[in-house]
């Protein structure tokens, strides 16, 4: 044995049971994408269900829950950065998306 | 014996390899821009001497041919920035500082250290040798806008080869100086003991860290573009040369600008940010005081970094993407002044009531304060949709940033050589030299890049090949292009005099010691030079704040952040 | 432990930082993924930029194999499952369970590679290229590179599995650490494939 080896059998089992919800997850979201629901509850669904997939393996896999402040800073930024980045984008095309809802947003006139 | 030194994991050497390979590029790409030069000048005129060298593909005769104009025009731009300024900025001045400053014995990663400069290095050569691949280097402009660039002969395959070999450089670079900031503070080196400088390099490291890899998807896009068909970037129903491109079509030129300028506004604060570090210690030192508002800077540039994520689309307002888009953009770019703005005064009240040394180091950082603010104010204008539309593409922007990067970063970069260069040789540069450099420089640099301001404000394109001279509304202002062109040849020539200096100091010049400034940070606190592998004589140790000069009651006008308790005042 | 700088020793490289809780590997590699969320956000700006001001989109699940990619997703989740748990076995001291959970790992990406090449070869049969349109530009632009990052991890997985285990006779914490590194790069490009998978074939 080593330094600091222990017994990992609970540690083992949530590992596994981990597991069991990311496999069940994934066929839940395959299963409603065979419902063919309309294109925003589909979104809605399919990008929840991936964030909770993606939470769990963050959380435990790479036990982002016992992890310490100092990581949680620049991947906190990470994030507001990336949700800039993908909605300020997205704005450029708010005329097919929201039809023409954003062009009065700040006093202009729509056309 | 030279592998040694080309494969040393120690980070005083690559800092050392990043100072001469980034300044070879900022001198190539200044031998570019005075082709450039010549050509708007005297268009059509053979360049004397060495226009003969560019090959009759490129100047047939001498006489610049247009693409070949375009070519150096994106390649100055390029190498400038990615190869020249930053890695200079951040490879070399933060490589071999940030260690010594915060009283490290290295980098956090000294094997990813030494991974990063050979990446930076083959993608310099990568774009080097893109001059010579069949039509010549990318022509598209530092921009590489789509869809221009996807049409581009072969050299914008290879600039985008080398952007990512460049890219992934910066992302080893930016994570080890995050690491070694965050890890490897000495004891007692508390977040607000930091030097203002390293301060200035973490910020910086996280833009590189999270604003790069956008270029490095929109290269990845755009080479799908260029070798496997596809049209990212290419709308339905484009033609070329009046026939319709033969693609599938539904794509969107924005989308590239977008992920450029994510990366692209960032970078002009990693631009900026490590030479406000380089100017706050030079101006602490010599005006023997405490910075004034140290803390106010720290946040300001917190907030800085953050906001130049949200800003971007101010490059973009001529697009048409919508005035919605562009008030949300005119707006970020309005606040993000402020925090410049503040770190800005507060260098400037720190000279208050200074006993100022103007030494060369303090000279050229004295004149980053005005030029750097004249870059900043006339961005102003650029930053506001309605003023942006008429000055866009003119050479009011490109005097605009290149007083932000020429007489800003790059007297920066000159002040912090000028104040480093003891610590690292263990001799002093000529002071008479270095004064002939700065004043010469200042002046050059001011003539040729307030006429663009000028020629810009009257309309002149920048990326005109005959400077304006067939267009009727450039006729007034178009013979500023010759004092300009003067100016730039002037500036080449002083720059001989920085060389003579360098090389005569090396051989002749007056042995530093360890501290001849009389600075309080941990890097005077090495041997000259540091050591190799480890740095310091005795583990360091930070006991205060980093800029306590003038201390009452301590015997001299200045108490090391280093020094034990026997210093302090009783 | 004190730095001792006279032998150029970095500090943190396997013992934990106290005041900030980490090692020096543990916050690189964060950082780096930290790099990698914003290379593979941007891809996904740039698929729904795309998907949101095209004329036309085809309906995914009608061009792609929703069940081969069901089985790849399932594959890659099992194989970041066995990977946590080579983890849990050299902290429980046992470098022979380590080798059998890090093997099942290494398979897991092999066979999720197969699946792929399957996928791909497919496609090109049925004459679909990336300039067919902009949807199969995106989906082999996007699993191509996802594909490099799992190649990638698989000969990290395959060094620690094969030469680098070497270094559990000697440094077995930090030979511990370094597995636990490559883990959460693993970990890492099964989440950039969990959302992938339902962007790519489900929408």
């Amino acid at each position: 044995m080593t330094d600091g080896a222990h017994d990992t059998t609970v540690e083992v089992r949530g590992y596994l049971a981990v597991l069991g919800a990311l496999l069940l997850l994934t066929l839940i979201t395959v299963g409603v994408s065979y419902l063919r629901l309309p294109e925003a509850p589909a979104v809605l669904v399919a990008l929840t269900i991936a964030l909770g997939k993606a939470a769990l393996v963050a959380m435990f896999f790479m036990h982002l829950k016992s992890e310490k402040p100092m990581v949680f800073w620049p991947l906190g930024l990470t994030a507001v950065v990336f949700v800039a980045l993908i909605a300020f984008a997205l704005w450029t095309e708010a005329d097919h998306l929201f039809g023409t809802r954003f062009t009065g947003a700040f006093g202009g006139v729509a056309p | 014996m030279l592998a040694k030194y080309l494969f040393s994991t120690d980070h005083k050497v690559i800092g050392l390899l990043y100072g001469f390979t980034s300044q070879f590029f900022l001198l190539f790409g200044f031998a570019l821009v005075l082709i450039i030069r010549w050509q708007l000048a005297y268009p059509s005129e053979p360049m004397p001497l060495v226009g003969g060298l560019f090959g009759e593909a490129n100047a047939p005769g001498g006489v610049l041919l247009p693409d070949f104009y375009n070519q150096l025009g994106a390649m100055h731009g390029t190498i400038m920035v990615f190869l020249g300024v930053v890695p200079l900025a951040v490879g070399a001045f933060g490589n071999y500082l940030v260690p010594l400053q915060i009283g490290a014995p290295d980098m956090a990663f000294p094997r990813l250290n030494l991974l990063s400069y050979w990446f930076y290095f083959a993608g310099g050569v990568t774009m080097l040798a893109s001059f010579f691949v069949p039509g010549g280097a990318a022509m598209s402009g530092w921009t590489s806008y789509a869809p221009l660039a996807d049409f581009a002969p072969s050299g914008q395959t290879w600039w985008l080869v080398g952007m990512l070999l460049i890219i992934f450089s910066s992302l080893l670079g930016a994570l080890n100086f995050i690491a070694t900031i965050v890890q490897l503070r000495a004891p007692g080196m508390t977040w607000f003991r930091l030097p203002f400088f390293v301060w200035a390099q973490f910020i910086t490291a996280f833009l590189l860290l999270l604003a790069f890899p956008a270029l490095q998807a929109a290269a990845v896009l755009q080479a799908m573009d260029r070798l496997a068909g596809t049209s990212f970037f290419l709308p339905t129903g484009l033609f070329q040369a009046g026939l319709p491109i033969e693609a599938a079509g539904g794509g969107n030129a924005l989308l590239w600008q977008h992920l450029f300028w994510f990366l692209g506004h960032p970078e002009v604060y990693v631009l900026i940010l490590p030479a406000m570090g380089i100017v706050a210690e030079i101006l602490a030192n010599n005006t023997r005081k405490p910075l004034w508002g140290y803390r106010l800077m720290v946040y300001s540039i917190f907030v800085l970094g953050f906001l130049s994520f949200i800003v971007w689309a101010h490059h973009m307002f001529l697009t048409g993407m919508g005035t919605s888009i562009s008030a949300f953009f005119q707006a970020t770019t309005m606040i993000i002044s402020i925090p410049s703005v503040i770190v800005l005064s507060s260098l400037a009240l720190s000279l208050y009531g200074g006993s100022i040394r103007f030494n060369t180091p303090m000279l050229f950082a004295l004149a980053f304060l005005p030029m750097f603010g004249l870059g900043g104010l006339t961005g102003l204008p650029l930053g506001l949709a309605a003023t942006d539309i008429p000055l866009h593409d003119t050479n009011y922007v490109v005097g605009h940033f290149h007083y932000l990067v020429a007489p800003g970063t790059i007297f920066a970069l000159f002040a912090g050589v000028y104040y480093w260069f003891p610590k690292i040789t263990g001799r002093m540069l000529n002071e008479g030299l270095g004064k002939i450099h700065f004043v010469a420089s200042l002046i050059a640099m001011n003539v040729i890049f307030f006429p663009m301001l000028i020629q810009g404000l009257a309309g002149v394109n920048r990326r005109l090949w005959d400077g304006g001279a067939i267009y009727s509304h450039a006729q007034p202002v178009v013979y500023l292009n010759v004092p300009m062109s003067v100016a730039a040849f002037a500036l080449a020539a002083v720059q001989l005099v920085f060389l003579v200096n360098v090389v005569y100091s090396l051989v002749a010049g007056r042995v530093a010691g360890t501290n001849p400034w009389g600075s309080t940070t941990l890097e005077w606190a090495t041997p000259t030079p540091p050591r190799a592998h480890g740095n310091f004589e005795h583990p360091p140790r930070a006991f205060r704040s980093p800029y306590e000069y003038s201390v009452p009651g301590v015997d001299g006008d200045f108490l090391p952040q280093g020094a034990g308790d026997e210093r302090a005042p009783a | 432990m004190k730095p001792d700088l006279a032998t150029m020793e970095i500090p943190y490289t396997t013992d934990i930082r106290p005041d900030t809780g980490l090692t020096n590997p543990k916050l690189g590699i964060w950082l780096f993924l930290a790099s990698e969320v914003m290379l593979f956000g941007s891809l996904f700006s740039s698929y729904a930029l795309l998907r949101s001001g095209a004329a036309s989109w085809p309906h995914q699940a009608d061009v792609l194999s929703v069940p081969l990619a069901t089985l790849n997703t399932i594959i890659l989740i099992s194989s970041s499952g066995t990977m946590v748990m080579a983890w849990a076995a050299l902290k429980s001291g046992s470098l022979a369970r380590f080798r059998l959970y890090m093997g099942l790992t290494i398979l897991g990406g092999a066979g999720f590679m197969v699946v792929k090449a399957f996928e791909y070869s497919d496609k090109f049969s049925h004459h679909l290229y990336p300039l067919t349109n902009n949807f199969l530009g995106l989906y082999f632009t996007l699993t191509g590179l996802h594909a490099i990052h799992v190649l990638v991890g698989m000969v990290v997985n395959l060094y620690f599995w094969g030469p680098g285990a070497a270094m559990w006779r000697t440094e077995p914490r930090r030979f511990t650490n370094r597995v636990e590194v490559a883990g959460l790069y693993w970990h890492f490009v099964d989440v950039v494939w969990i959302f992938l998978f339902p962007v790519l074939y489900l929408l």
